[in-house]
């Protein structure tokens, strides 16, 4: 469970709505069940005192709405950021993407994130409500009455190998600050690394070929902030949308991966997001894991500003064919 | 008697200012390489999308090469040494996706290596056709 | 009513197989359930309902229309449709089985879609009953009944026995060839299976859920609302909701160049996606509220005021859990709907 309450950060957004310091907030609404919640532009204090949730569920990454939303709203936004949100926020203020003058940047602290499909999973269709106790999750289900959960066991992947509790940006912090952590992010890119070529051809293409392109990996994507996609560009000549056969399944998912790489903070939000449960964050932590062996360690969005190893090169750079023999072969 | 052997498709990126006019020298000095090498030239070797390298293997290439001037002779000064990053990056992405990597490959050859432009021809056709058809990054709608 | 002992379900589908494929539910090995080919190892997963709709069997995601190649000044065209072979589809829920009517009020009227109609002539479709919805169910909004499902057969699901019930002819002719493995049976067992769904079902979260406040002449009152731009506010105008719903029928025709010849054919698209609406001219639809309210007066007013009120809604909750944001089409009936 969250140790920040709805009640300090509900204080602070409606303290800062109805002093003009800002002139909305972006925050969760209460949705229909216990975890539907939905993101959403609070601009008024009722409102927010009836709906702003603040739970396991609030899995959502803003900082990819401030580029649409510094735009259209006049004055300040206020946002809180968890800490994983917080390098997206730095890297996007790096490519420029939003002004900075126009958020009030809150950072919170997070826990971890409660997965709902892995609840379902655990205990099946027919949830009456879920409420987060020191003992875990309670279910109160339809047909087998109240189950308690660990949190740990139904966390989204992303904060299961959470990489830090740190804010790397913020005006402001509510809570404590964490720490980077030493995570195990990696472990499953090397188990695949481990596997033969004909096994990890068989994975992806298990994995890859329940794509119904619904673009939500792109379009939730922080980093994918083109303001025209090259698979929506008629003119691009790979343009499609629908997967039709399996090289268009790999084709989008290389690319979209090989145009973040570098620039993706391993938010998780594609996997989260995929309605197929494609471990779409494998890919991007190939390509950080590979970077950081390469190149030296990077993590995109830690630092504002910096240079995304893409865009920058050294004399001493390894070349390609070498790529195989750094991992001892 | 008619023997099918299989022949493979290459497709080769050249980079205009070296490794195109390095395979101009071959021509000139009439070193053999197989005629399954399609040459693409490109103004400088980062001009090569990972797209490029994708597309070429569903339009029907078994083997697709990068080829560009050596580090620190780029016609643009740093144009290969982003090149270099992309493509390491790219080629352990494919292979990640357990496609074989001997099928792609990335060579610096100069206007003046003419014979080295051959001689990596010549390596990669014959790497690629022990390799056999590309499978693994075909579309079968252009296969017909 | 006939019946056979679940014992024997292996034996059912197999006898079935024999004659046309059988498609029954099975697990995506990612968590979800999806229709698979019947085959030894394959293993029926009871599940609510499958990630995809089985609107893929007559309208799959996508498909070749036609090829032609153009030789100079010549096109010589490629008639590539073939007879569809006869297909079995085990296991498809009640909300599931009311979307193929919406579905065939739009494939199936002049000028009939032959792609469609072909795959349509050749599907049998066996219901199966519910007995445990989830709370994101609200098919009894649509004047579903879940455990009483249409199909070319029925079928109810106990402890211990299969019940299936032809509705069709397509369905009486499945049930003859099947006549050998299967025993007569009396309802009373599925009449107290679905007495408890239909009380199950009112117990839903989405229970009181009701279409009163939409229908066929309701444009005018929701076109224009303030409502929709605060709705839409967070969409991210991915196609999740449109690709998983068993209604969504719009698609784009496409041409192909495979480099010896075109090949025209039609995807999925989505009205939640910038290019749907881009036609010479340029873009009717141009903000994503514009997409957005266009999804949902389609799905509770547009299809109804030419379908005599029939929704292009069944209720069947796969937007709900899948949806990015949580925004879905309960959440814009409460709030026009004035409930919220």
């Amino acid at each position: 469970m969250q140790k920040i309450t709805r009640d300090v950060i509900l204080e602070k957004a409606i303290s800062m709505l109805q002093s003009g310091e800002v002139s909305a907030v972006l925050g969760h609404r209460t949705g229909e069940f216990s975890y539907d919640v939905t993101p959403s532009v609070f601009t008024d204090a009722q409102d927010l005192k009836a709906n702003f949730v603040w739970n396991d569920f609030c899995g959502a990454n803003f900082s990819k709405y401030l580029i649409s939303k510094t735009k259209k709203l006049e004055g300040k936004i206020l946002v809180f950021l968890k800490p994983c949100d917080t390098y997206s926020f730095n890297q996007l203020l790096t490519e420029h993407r939003f002004e900075r003058e126009k958020v009030y940047a809150v950072g919170i602290p997070c826990e971890g994130m409660v997965d709902i499909a892995k609840v379902k999973a655990e205990i099946g269709d027919g949830i009456l409500s879920i409420e987060s106790t020191d003992a875990g999750v309670v279910v109160e289900t339809l047909y087998d009455g109240t189950k308690t959960i660990a949190f740990e066991d139904v966390l989204l992947e992303r904060c299961a190998n959470c990489k830090s509790k740190k804010h790397v940006a913020y005006d402001e912090l509510l809570g404590d600050e964490g720490e980077v952590i030493d995570s195990n992010r990696f472990d499953e890119v090397e188990r695949l690394e481990a596997m033969t070529p004909d096994e990890r051809f068989a994975f992806w293409q298990g994995e890859l070929s329940r794509c119904i392109r619904c673009n939500a990996c792109r379009d939730v994507c922080p980093a994918c902030t083109c303001e025209k996609c090259v698979f929506d560009n008629p003119n691009s000549g790979v343009e499609n949308k629908a997967p039709t056969t399996s090289f268009e399944e790999k084709m989008f998912h290389i690319i979209r991966a090989f145009h973040v790489a570098g620039r993706c903070t391993d938010c998780g939000e594609c996997s989260r997001v995929c309605p197929q449960n494609i471990p779409l964050h494998l890919l991007n932590r190939k390509f950080i894991k590979d970077i950081n062996t390469f190149y030296g360690e990077y993590q995109a969005g830690e630092v504002e500003g910096s240079r995304a190893p893409l865009v920058d090169y050294t004399l001493e750079d390894l070349e390609a064919e070498d790529v195989f023999k750094k991992e001892g072969e | 008697m008619q023997v099918n052997e299989y022949k493979p498709l290459i497709v080769a990126f050249c980079c205009n200012w070296c490794s195109y006019a390095g395979a101009d020298l071959a021509g000139n000095n009439r070193l053999n390489y197989p005629a399954d090498v399609k040459i693409i030239r490109v103004p400088c070797s980062c001009r090569v999308n990972p797209m490029f390298i994708l597309r070429a293997f569903q339009r029907g290439a078994d083997g697709v090469i990068i080829c560009g001037c050596h580090p620190g002779d780029c016609h643009y000064t740093s144009g290969n040494y982003y090149t270099r990053r992309r493509m390491a990056l790219l080629f352990s992405m494919l292979d990640y996706l357990g496609i074989e990597r001997e099928r792609t490959r990335l060579e610096w050859v100069s206007a003046a290596e003419g014979a080295k432009f051959a001689a990596t021809m010549n390596d990669f056709v014959q790497t690629v056709a022990a390799l056999g058809e590309n499978k693994r990054l075909e579309d079968l709608r252009c296969k017909k | 009513m006939r019946k056979i002992s679940l014992a024997n379900l292996d034996t059912l589908f197999k006898k079935i197989n024999e004659n046309a494929a059988l498609y029954i539910p099975a697990t995506d090995n990612a968590g979800g359930a999806v229709y698979t080919k019947y085959a030894d190892g394959v293993e029926y997963l009871d599940t609510l309902n499958t990630v995809r709709s089985p609107k893929d069997f007559f309208f799959p995601q996508s498909e070749n229309l036609m090829e032609f190649k153009v030789t100079g000044k010549n096109i010589e065209l490629f008639d590539i449709r073939e007879e569809s072979e006869d297909f079995v589809v085990f296991g498809v829920r009640a909300c599931d089985v009311k979307s193929f009517e919406v579905l065939d009020r739009v494939f199936l009227t002049e000028p009939v879609d032959s792609y469609y109609a072909n795959r349509r002539a050749h599907g049998v479709i066996i219901s199966l009953a519910c007995t445990r919805p989830a709370e994101t169910c609200f098919c009894t909004t649509f004047g579903i009944d879940a455990s009483a499902p249409a199909g070319d057969v029925s079928a109810w699901k106990t402890a211990d026995t299969l019940y299936l019930e032809a509705n069709t002819e397509k369905g009486k002719k499945l049930l003859e060839t099947l006549s050998d493995i299967l025993e007569d049976a009396d309802n009373s067992e599925v009449t107290a299976q679905q007495e408890s769904t239909r009380e199950i079902m009112k117990k839903l979260p989405l229970a009181n859920l009701t279409t009163d406040a939409f229908g066929g002449n309701k444009t005018k009152d929701y076109f224009d609302s303030p409502l929709w731009e605060e709705l839409s506010e967070t969409c991210l105008g991915c196609g999740t909701c449109t690709f998983v719903c068993p209604t969504c029928q719009c698609y784009d025709i496409k041409d192909f160049n495979t480099g010896n010849g075109v090949i025209r054919y039609r995807c999925w698209d989505s009205c939640m996606y910038s290019e749907f609406t881009k036609m010479a001219h340029g873009n009717s639809r141009n903000t994503q509220v514009e997409r957005f309210r266009q999804r949902f007066m389609h799905k509770l007013v547009y299809y109804p005021e030419n379908n005599e009120g029939l929704f292009s809604c069944v209720g069947c909750g796969r937007c709900l859990s899948k949806c990015p944001i949580s925004m879905n089409i309960v959440k814009v009936m409460k709030r026009l709907g004035g409930e919220n």
